[in-house]
């Protein structure tokens, strides 16, 4: 097909180009004052004037293109927010105006901020938040310490069986977790461990993929730094504390988040190990406090102010943290 | 050069990860598979010192004809093959029309990424309100927001969730929900590859005249292709582990009201086989789970080797 046409890009320097060749003609012409002339190069100037036209059009073409694409990503983008909007216009709207057909686009009567009192008390979400937060900072202080004892003996110590022991562990990484939680499950039961906090904390601890993570960064910090603080009398634990996780920082608070992250949205394991009240957590909670019972009617607008309650942490940690989650993400590919 | 104190160090250092991995990884994988080849093995019997023979009995058991086993193992295929390539399309026309912005590309950038920050059952619910149909024959009855769309431009209403519902018409809300859910992550990793493709490749390409589609084929796609095999790959991998999206939408009945279990994924008959306490039929699915991933596993990397341009 047309080649040139497709070649955008080239399209303003050829504009440029072109206006300056017509206006150094325009010139010309009115200089000259021989009529023979004037007319070779009127006609001259008027080829010209139709290459601009034909690169005016690509230029028309590039601003259609751009238009294109923005509306494609405006569209795609309202799509994907539209489920947050209508769990948010939905938790506000009164019992009566949920049921209108078809369905209001904004709480026509009053704003009903009493479906979040009544999430609060139905849901008992003060206790599933408490829960939530606390396994989800008690879990992630014992995870980073043990990821980063463990990333700093691989990185910085000697040993035995060092690599060997590394790639057994990477290898693990492969393994779908499915396979652990059976036996886990198991253990826990032997152990007595059941509808404790301690049966919600401790058995997911270690995260290889953590652990290889911070081993890379480790990695990067150059070893001069490590011998000098040697010379000088420093301890490991000193040297790992003073110079290592400063700068291996970024990597850390990336962990911190993910595994926040993973707190808040477990399900699975926490439905399974404790589902008592006591120790229940936060998404089993949330989808066990608000399922109607079989051909019952249900308050939806309260099921969805329980659900931006649970939602809201996660956005507000999104908008300040939002370069550490990304980061993070995009080196694991796992959710949480 | 290593001294005896610095490698008593390290494994001091090392051991609070080793043990809590020996616990809870190792032996876990070792014992899934003395319980998936103990036939009949189950929590009660096994606490009351039972033998169990060696044997494919519990295999046996969960692929049983009749069993749950067919249902499962359709819904979770039909899930994948269907969803990994739709969204994989999709991810990759938003990032390249991402690339190819200058303004607003942050905010659109995040926005598109807002999906992935979020709960899964929490926002399945949502999905849930938005295609609910509910208080048929009551004076309350709300259609929901989608079939209100689908009648204000004069189509029939459908009942997608509820006890009427289709099984194509269950299994079209988990697609939109699995979609959704799935694009923020492929868009981050695809973006990430396009910004990093060499701007020289696209010069030479100008130089040369080439059409947009061609550059496209030619350049993009190829200079991507390992981001592309890695999002198809895990996409593959977390498809087959399916189950969050579904008890999101329709509860942990894995069903409209009425049909339960009609939607219920690999995952989830793992996850019944373990509730009854048959810890041997459950590690046997377990088992033939992870042997599916890894030869789909092996397939992708398969083809992706003769594909891939490193």
């Amino acid at each position: 097909m047309n080649k040139s046409d497709n070649n955008i890009d080239n399209v303003v320097s050829e504009v440029a180009v072109s206006e300056q060749v017509t206006e150094q003609m325009e010139q010309a012409v009115d200089q000259i004052s021989q009529p023979e002339q004037t007319a070779e190069l009127k006609s001259a100037v008027m080829r010209e004037r139709n290459m601009q036209t034909v690169t005016t059009k690509q230029k028309v073409g590039k601003i259609f293109v751009q238009i294109g694409l923005y509306l494609f990503l405006t569209i795609m983008a309202l799509i994907v927010l539209f489920p947050f909007y209508w769990m948010i216009i939905s938790s506000f709207k009164t019992l009566d105006e949920y049921y209108v057909n078809p369905p209001t686009f904004f709480p026509t009567q009053a704003f009903d901020i009493k479906n979040y009192a009544e999430a609060f008390t139905t849901g008992s979400l003060d206790i599933l938040f408490f829960n939530t937060v606390y396994v989800g900072i008690v879990s992630t202080v014992l995870s980073l310490v043990i990821t980063v004892l463990s990333a700093f003996a691989f990185a910085r110590l000697e040993f035995k069986g060092k690599n060997v022991l590394f790639a057994c562990l990477l290898a693990t990484m492969m393994i779908p977790g499915e396979l652990f939680t059976i036996t886990n499950f198991q253990t826990v039961i032997n152990w007595k461990w059941t509808e404790t906090f301690t049966v919600l904390i401790i058995p997911f601890l270690v995260s290889v993929f953590y652990i290889y993570l911070l081993r890379q960064n480790f990695l990067q910090i150059p070893d001069e730094l490590y011998y000098a603080a040697k010379v000088d009398g420093t301890s490991d634990l000193k040297y790992l504390w003073k110079i290592m996780i400063p700068l291996a920082l970024p990597t850390l608070i990336s962990i911190t988040i993910l595994k926040m992250m993973g707190a808040w949205n477990s399900y699975i394991w926490p439905r399974l190990v404790a589902h008592g009240d006591a120790h229940r957590l936060i998404t089993y909670g949330l989808r066990n406090a608000f399922t109607p019972a079989d051909g019952q009617m249900y308050d939806y607008p309260v099921q969805m102010a329980a659900v931006v309650m649970v939602s809201l942490p996660l956005f507000l940690v999104f908008v300040f943290l939002r370069k550490y989650i990304m980061k993070g993400v995009s080196r694991s590919g796992i959710k949480g | 050069m290593v001294d005896s104190k610095k490698q008593w160090k390290a494994w001091l250092y090392l051991s609070p990860a080793l043990i809590l991995l020996l616990i809870f990884t190792v032996w876990p994988m070792i014992n899934t598979f003395i319980m998936a080849f103990s036939e009949g093995y189950n929590g009660m019997s096994a606490v009351a010192g039972e033998k169990f023979k060696f044997g494919f009995g519990n295999f046996a058991q969960v692929v049983r004809a009749g069993g749950p086993f067919l249902k499962c193992l359709k819904n979770t295929m039909l899930l994948c093959f269907i969803t990994v390539p739709i969204s994989t399309m999709l991810a990759l026309l938003i990032a390249v029309c991402l690339n190819a912005i200058k303004p607003l590309q942050k905010l659109l950038q995040t926005i598109f990424f807002l999906p992935y920050v979020t709960n899964t059952i929490a926002i399945g619910m949502v999905f849930a309100v938005m295609f609910n149909v509910v208080g048929i024959h009551t004076p309350h009855e709300s259609i929901g927001i989608i079939n209100s769309v689908i009648v204000a431009f004069g189509g029939e209403r459908v009942d997608w969730i509820n006890i009427t519902s289709s099984y194509w018409a269950n299994m079209f809300v988990l697609i939109v929900y699995i979609v959704w859910n799935a694009l923020p992550f492929k868009i981050l990793i695809l973006l990430g590859g396009l910004q990093s493709v060499n701007k020289q490749y696209y010069e030479a390409a100008k130089v040369d005249g080439t059409s947009r589609i061609r550059t496209f084929w030619r350049i993009t796609v190829p200079m991507l292709s390992p981001m592309l095999a890695y999002v198809v790959i895990t996409g593959f991998i977390g498809g087959f582990k399916e189950y969050s999206s579904v008890v999101g939408i329709f509860g942990e009945q894995m069903g409209p009201v009425g049909s339960k279990g009609r939607l219920n994924t690999m995952i989830g008959l793992i996850y019944d086989a373990l509730e009854t306490g048959d810890y041997g039929r459950a590690s046997a699915a377990a088992l033939i789970l992870f042997v599916i991933i890894f030869i789909v596993t092996m397939i992708n990397m398969y083809v992706s080797k003769k594909k891939v341009h490193y």
